[in-house]
């Protein structure tokens, strides 16, 4: 059971070898997380997450392999980790993205679709698989890790970017609809991450580690906050670039 | 999860259960059945806990996706024996017993901080209060109980049953449902306890007042400051008291005049309101002042004269630590300030106490020695990481945390403070060989894994 610091004893992440990923595992299992299901794509990468775990702290790890390119492993993969902790889930992570690469992508229907299929319907099916179990439970929490890019979508980006935007907004209401259920959602906004995903990437200001966002995250954990930004600059940044007028938001965008 | 089977009841409801500290709720079923009611509820669900007024602090009477059963239909209480016993139901609380039993020249034998706590409650976290240096924990006052367990409903007292008996005293709720109990209460002459205060300019001085002269009073406790650094470190406030004798009518408590309506803004209680705080309770206190005649209600139970004070708090709610100590390990109480004060994680006036005997429970709290028990809000980054230290400073020390208090003891640390908890678990094969019986901090301990 979560503790009342927020620290949870049982965890799930759904896109388990992310550096994000990794980092909140390692962080969780160094607090109470004892029992973690690390599952993804990579079964070797996975493997080195759990090693990690472990040497964290964690007693029990299970791996469980999806293709977030196909909807239908969802289901499958969200009822294999609830059955592979076999008791409530106290904390699921939902990690899974494709940030892609956008000029090639853009006039590629098969690209588009599978951009808006691993950063909105696959994450958007595992939510619906795993409501109705936590919703069971009476208890339990859910952190959708999202980003800032898709507060306002910007031409460099828009395929990740705005499905982002999609899961995001769903999860608002997602959340609202967890009220009174014991079941808590969160949505994290990070800024530019350093990350294998972004490598080789112009870094955007106030860019962080994914040590900060674990960070952030972990402490976001113990609050009732529905959106948790990394760092928490972002918040404010955002608030100003969601208004600007459009061709001063393009002018600025134009380098990136 | 299973669910509980509704044997079409229309009173179940699916709600939020909170601990008194208002940190980690969760969702059950929650059905305030008559005692009838429970023998049938308890064969035919997986998942059931008994909760009663939900004053202790953490996840002991909440069952995430289970059915929780509240004994608040329950509230039938027996003519008072000549002898002082009386025949209660498990839904009966602190307060109506002293309402009924002090104009009858009686008074509960122990109570808590609070009145608002239900004798099924009072025994499940076998509450302690003021007098446990001479009186012991409120399981040493119960003469029997009726158990409902899902193999039965069962009768027990310390020379029936006795096994049974001690588990269920600071069982907290997991051998069964307490349907009623028979309470030994105290006879007294009057409504009022006769109070000496005696201000303390440090940790040292009070204590060493409390090992050589506690047992000259029925009612002893110290308030101490665990805010302030240096020569006044754990500077206190220490009042003990007897019951008054009289001769003239007995008036139980007045309810509680004000309330608070809804939770404070978080961060209300931060470091420097609390320093405040503590700062003006210290001063307000007499240097030395003897005999003072205080009602019941004043003495016992300040914090009922508001309703609701724990939504002060805020939405984060607060934790309470509250550790049991051996006298050997004296130092350890002063270290365990230390490290408050040092840290600097706002705390609210703490309160130091004497303990007794435990109970021969295998998940009692007390022991011969000190009690220190903490008002922590939460929201510090640093709060979770100290309060680890402390359990690795009271474990050394051969001591334990107290479980109805407790929302964040780990596992491994709750087996090496309780090592006895197995008694717990042979037991429940004969009682709940199903494991029907469970609760959020059962899990959360690992004591149970349902």
């Amino acid at each position: 059971m979560e503790n009342a610091f927020g620290q949870p004893q049982t965890v799930v992440v759904l896109g388990g070898s992310s550096d994000i990923a990794r980092e909140v595992t390692k962080k969780l299992c160094a607090a109470r997380a004892r029992t973690v299901v690390l599952a993804g794509r990579n079964e070797s990468l996975l493997q080195e997450a759990a090693e990690e775990a472990k040497s964290a702290g964690a007693t029990s790890t299970h791996l469980v392999t999806f293709d977030a390119q196909d909807v239908a492993s969802a289901e499958s993969a969200v009822a294999e980790s609830f059955a592979a902790v076999g008791a409530p889930v106290d904390l699921v992570v939902i990690a899974v993205g494709l940030l892609g690469e956008q000029l090639l992508d853009e006039n590629d229907p098969a690209a588009a679709a599978r951009m808006s299929i691993v950063n909105y319907a696959w994450p958007v099916t595992a939510l619906a698989a795993l409501r109705q179990r936590m919703v069971a439970q009476g208890s339990g929490r859910i952190v959708v890790i999202s980003s800032v890019a898709g507060i306002r979508v910007r031409r460099g980006s828009y395929l990740y970017s705005g499905a982002k935007a999609g899961l995001d907004r769903l999860c608002e209401g997602l959340a609202d609809s967890l009220i009174g259920t014991g079941v808590t959602l969160q949505i994290v906004r990070p800024g530019f991450v350093h990350t294998k995903m972004t490598a080789g990437l112009k870094p955007a200001p106030f860019s962080v580690d994914a040590e900060r966002v674990a960070k952030d995250i972990v402490s976001g954990l113990g609050t009732s906050a529905l959106v948790i930004y990394s760092p928490s600059v972002m918040k404010w940044l955002f608030a100003i670039l969601r208004h600007l007028p459009a061709p001063l938001w393009r002018k600025i965008n134009e380098e990136r | 999860m299973g669910r509980a089977l509704r044997l079409g009841n229309p009173r179940v409801s699916r709600e939020k259960l909170y601990g008194w500290g208002r940190t980690a709720p969760s969702v059950a079923d929650v059905l305030e059945p008559t005692a009838n009611d429970i023998s049938g509820l308890l064969r035919t669900s997986t998942h059931v806990l008994s909760r009663g007024l939900g004053r202790s602090y953490g996840d002991a009477a909440q069952l995430a996706g289970g059915l929780v059963l509240r004994n608040g239909a329950m509230t039938v209480m027996d003519e008072i024996a000549s002898d002082g016993s009386v025949w209660v139901d498990a839904g009966v609380t602190i307060d109506d017993l002293i309402r009924v039993g002090l104009p009858q020249g009686w008074f509960v034998p122990v109570t808590p901080g609070t009145r608002q706590v239900s004798i099924g409650g009072a025994i499940a976290a076998d509450v302690h209060g003021k007098n446990h240096h001479v009186d012991g924990s409120f399981g040493h006052h119960v003469r029997s109980l009726v158990l409902a367990t899902p193999t039965g409903t069962l009768t027990c007292g310390p020379t029936e049953r006795a096994e049974l008996f001690w588990a269920t005293v600071g069982g907290m709720g997991l051998t069964g449902v307490v349907l009623r109990a028979q309470i030994q209460l105290l006879a007294v002459t009057s409504d009022k306890v006769v109070v000496d205060t005696t201000r303390f300019a440090n940790l040292e001085a009070v204590m060493h007042e409390m090992q050589s002269g506690d047992h000259r009073y029925r009612y002893s406790v110290a308030w101490v400051d665990c805010m302030t650094t240096g020569s006044a470190m754990g500077r206190a406030i220490l009042t003990r008291g007897d019951h008054a004798e009289g001769t003239g009518e007995r008036h139980a408590p007045r309810d509680a005049k004000i309330g608070v309506p809804f939770s404070a803004p978080s961060g209300l209680l931060n470091g420097l309101s609390i320093r405040a705080f503590n700062e003006l309770w210290f001063r307000m206190a007499p240097k030395q002042r003897h005999g003072e005649v205080q009602s019941i209600g004043a003495f016992f139970h300040p914090l009922d004269g508001v309703r609701d004070w724990n939504r002060l708090y805020g939405r984060r709610g607060f934790v309470q630590y509250q550790f049991a100590v051996p006298d050997a390990a004296s130092e350890t109480v002063v270290e365990a300030i230390k490290l408050l004060a040092e840290s600097r994680v706002p705390s609210f006036l703490a309160v130091l106490k004497r303990f007794g005997d435990g109970t021969p429970g295998p998940l009692s709290f007390p022991m011969p020695g000190w009690t220190l028990a903490l008002d922590l809000p939460v929201g510090p980054t640093a709060l979770p990481g100290v309060l680890d230290q402390l359990d690795t400073l009271v474990l050394a020390a051969g001591g334990r945390v107290y479980l109805a208090k407790d929302a964040r003891l780990d596992p491994a640390t709750f087996r090496a403070m309780y090592p006895r908890f197995e008694e717990l678990l042979q037991l429940k094969q004969q009682i709940d060989p199903t494991t029907v019986i469970t609760s959020d901090l059962a899990r959360r301990l690992e004591l149970i894994r349902k």
